[in-house]
């Protein structure tokens, strides 16, 4: 459905309905509920001045920042009759942020169906993917892929095993400082609320000890994958490790870094998960050029961290340092984050490679603010980050 | 009452609201529907409940959401301890002993309990519910739609009025739809030039004029400069209070003075460096 042009006769129901569906396009979640409450208000205001029904139905309608901030416009193109034409033209062809990333995406991928692509499994290995029980990992096991380099693996099965080291990973990290309580069997605190009640059998004396203690709860965590031309060889493994941290856990946020930083947490999530990790390899491979990874931590830092980065976060960096942007600005970023209490992990697949230093001007910049600094050229290499990153 | 009569009374009470959001504060009372508030901190979010109360002749009921909140503290809790008693007083000639330490009595009432049992319709504020984590988000969506409460050992509880009830938000997570569908919703930027004149008027009449304008326009500049924390209402509010009290009349007329009130408005060592004595006088000969 399009931006309504009135019919002639139209009732002001009509009107709101074929706006809710002019928003809808727009990337808006307006449903009956909406429609419900948006008429309600419209008894509450003069309808006639549309100034007033702006505030009205931005109130009722828009929930969000960027929703609340685009409102006006799409207001105005739909209800004032003058600008309707030129605002329709610039509102229709980008519904929502999303939806206009993946098609800049696939515009950016149409003259670029050359070489690299990662054989994605329709299914990522749901089968075998349960962590084993204790947030153990198994990786270490299966030795015939375990030892190679990870540019050579890109196999469907390769991918699965990164994914499930990835699931494992996550598992391990947990965060162990909660102030909400859960029944248990061992705990430090007494349940009373279950103890009063378990005690009238016993005339009111609190014979049995029911107690509860703190649970973990996981920890947010912040991916920063570069897929510049060094790194593109590694693109496809780290994206489906990626993949794998942001499926079991829900508090994953994932970002790829060329020249720009982009978020692709949503598109790494969810069941058609696994094309669009075919899709984003496909793109770390069209963009060759340098990487700008100091302005995007700083972006990072700026505008996400703002808000989002905190005490409870770990911000993994993957990348081999090779940055077109003075060195400063990493460690700048870097700083930010820290203050923030986030901690950060820092995996360099060249760091697996015999006599490696961090010569690259932002690696060198970056050491003194990494709380782990890894190699992760191999499975190994992750599957070994776990007793590090349990013990945040 | 429309929106422009809560508006002006709300600056009547010292709040100075643009449009939008006295709109969005009207339509919350009219139709009974949760208002959730986002915006930078010091925005003046909280203070917008705290004038709501004021301008009604009510009671601002809060509740600060912290992480790992839970409905203990937030909800109901029984009292533990006059139950153990009870059970072991009343043991031996009472069978129905359960149904009388699960009741009223022995109820200890937490913030939103208590919004729902008011005999006049309270402001209830939850404040940051994206600092609590989304088990407790689900425990409000039945509070924030029915306005009632259930209580396993009690049945439900509905409320006897219900009350005007606002949420804010920093951006700390994203809050679930679930919430967001529920509620009505403003967006609070930093209030432009002429609001925060305003404000600052209708919190300080007595504020020579000439002065106030200058102390707008400092912190209008200072928002523009990269810090780590930008300076809110309530800096500008102490800054001016800060100023008044050492009787400058004039920001030019004496730096190092002023130099010196800035910790009401910078608040971390890195933002204090960024403002050295020089910058500090371009930004007042700027906002003069």
């Amino acid at each position: 459905m399009r931006a309504a042009r009135f019919p002639e006769r139209s009732t002001i129901a009509e009107r709101l309905a074929g706006f809710l569906a002019h928003l809808r396009v727009n990337g808006f979640a307006t449903g009956l509920g909406e429609y419900e409450t948006a008429m309600r208000a419209l008894g509450e205001i003069d309808p006639i001045r549309p100034s007033e029904m702006r505030s009205a139905f931005a109130a009722v309608l828009a929930s969000g920042e960027d929703r609340y901030r685009r409102f006006g416009d799409l207001f105005d193109a739909y209800w004032l009759d003058h600008r309707r034409m030129r605002e329709r033209q610039q509102a229709m062809p980008a519904p929502n942020q999303e939806r206009r990333h993946t098609t800049l995406l696939e515009q950016s991928l149409a003259g670029n169906n050359g070489g690299g692509v990662v054989d994605a499994p329709d299914n990522a290995g749901d089968g075998e993917a349960k962590s084993s029980g204790e947030g153990r990992l198994a990786g270490v096991r299966t030795e015939q892929i375990s030892k190679i380099d990870l540019r050579n693996l890109v196999s469907s099965r390769d991918l699965a095993e990164a994914q499930r080291i990835a699931r494992d990973l996550a598992a391990a990290m947990r965060d162990r400082r909660s102030r909400r309580r859960k029944a248990a069997r061992r705990g430090a605190m007494l349940d009373l609320r279950r103890m009063a009640r378990r005690s009238i059998a016993h005339g009111g004396e609190p014979f049995e000890l029911l107690r509860k203690r703190r649970p973990d709860r996981p920890v947010n965590i912040v991916a920063v994958l570069d897929v510049s031309g060094s790194m593109s060889v590694y693109a496809g493994v780290f994206l489906a490790f990626l993949r794998g941290l942001s499926a079991v856990h829900t508090r994953t946020e994932t970002f790829l870094v060329h020249t720009r930083l982009v978020r692709v947490t949503e598109a790494l999530r969810g069941d058609e998960g696994m094309a669009a990790l075919g899709r984003m390899s496909l793109m770390a491979n069209g963009f060759g050029g340098g990487t700008k990874l100091g302005s995007a931590l700083c972006a990072l830092a700026e505008q996400y961290g703002r808000n989002a980065v905190n005490g409870r976060t770990v911000l993994i960096v993957l990348s081999d340092g090779y940055d077109t942007d003075p060195p400063e600005l990493v460690a700048r970023a870097l700083a930010r984050l820290k203050k923030r209490g986030a901690r950060i992990v820092w995996l360099n697949p060249l760091k697996g490679w015999a006599g490696y230093e961090p010569v690259a001007r932002a690696m060198a910049a970056a050491m003194p603010h990494l709380d782990h600094f890894a190699a992760a050229n191999t499975l190994d290499a992750l599957a070994a980050l776990e007793p590090h990153l349990s013990r945040f | 009452m429309d929106w422009k009569g809560l508006q002006r009374e709300l600056a009547a009470h010292g709040y100075v609201a643009g449009d939008d959001l006295a709109m969005a504060l009207h339509l919350t009372v009219a139709l009974g529907k949760p208002l959730l508030l986002e915006g930078a901190a010091g925005v003046g979010k909280t203070q917008i409940a705290k004038t709501l109360a004021e301008t009604f002749s009510t009671k601002l009921i809060r509740l600060q959401c912290y992480e790992g909140l839970d409905a203990a503290h937030a909800i109901y809790e029984w009292n533990y301890q006059r139950q153990l008693l009870a059970i072991r007083a009343q043991a031996d000639h009472d069978s129905a002993i359960e149904d009388r330490i699960f009741s009223e009595k022995y109820l200890l009432e937490r913030p939103l309990l208590q919004a729902l049992r008011q005999a006049k319709p309270p402001v209830l504020l939850i404040d940051e519910v994206d600092r609590a984590d989304e088990e407790f988000e689900a425990y409000l969506l039945e509070i924030l739609s029915d306005y009632q409460i259930t209580i396993p050992e009690l049945g439900t509880i509905v409320a006897t009025t219900k009350p005007h009830v606002i949420l804010t938000a920093n951006g700390t997570r994203d809050l679930s739809d679930a919430l967001r569908r529920r509620c009505l919703y403003a967006f609070v930027e930093y209030p432009d030039r002429k609001t925060e004149l305003a404000i600052l008027h209708a919190r300080q009449p007595d504020l020579p004029s000439r002065l106030a304008e200058q102390i707008v326009g400092v912190v209008q500049a200072l928002r523009k400069e990269d810090l780590e924390k930008k300076p809110g209402v309530a800096e500008t509010l102490d800054w001016a209070a800060a100023i008044s009290g050492l009787s400058i009349n004039d920001l030019a007329d004496d730096p190092d003075a002023v130099q010196a009130t800035l910790v009401c408005l910078l608040k971390t060592q890195a933002d204090r460096a960024m403002v050295p004595i020089e910058v500090q006088q371009r930004l007042v000969g700027k906002a003069a």
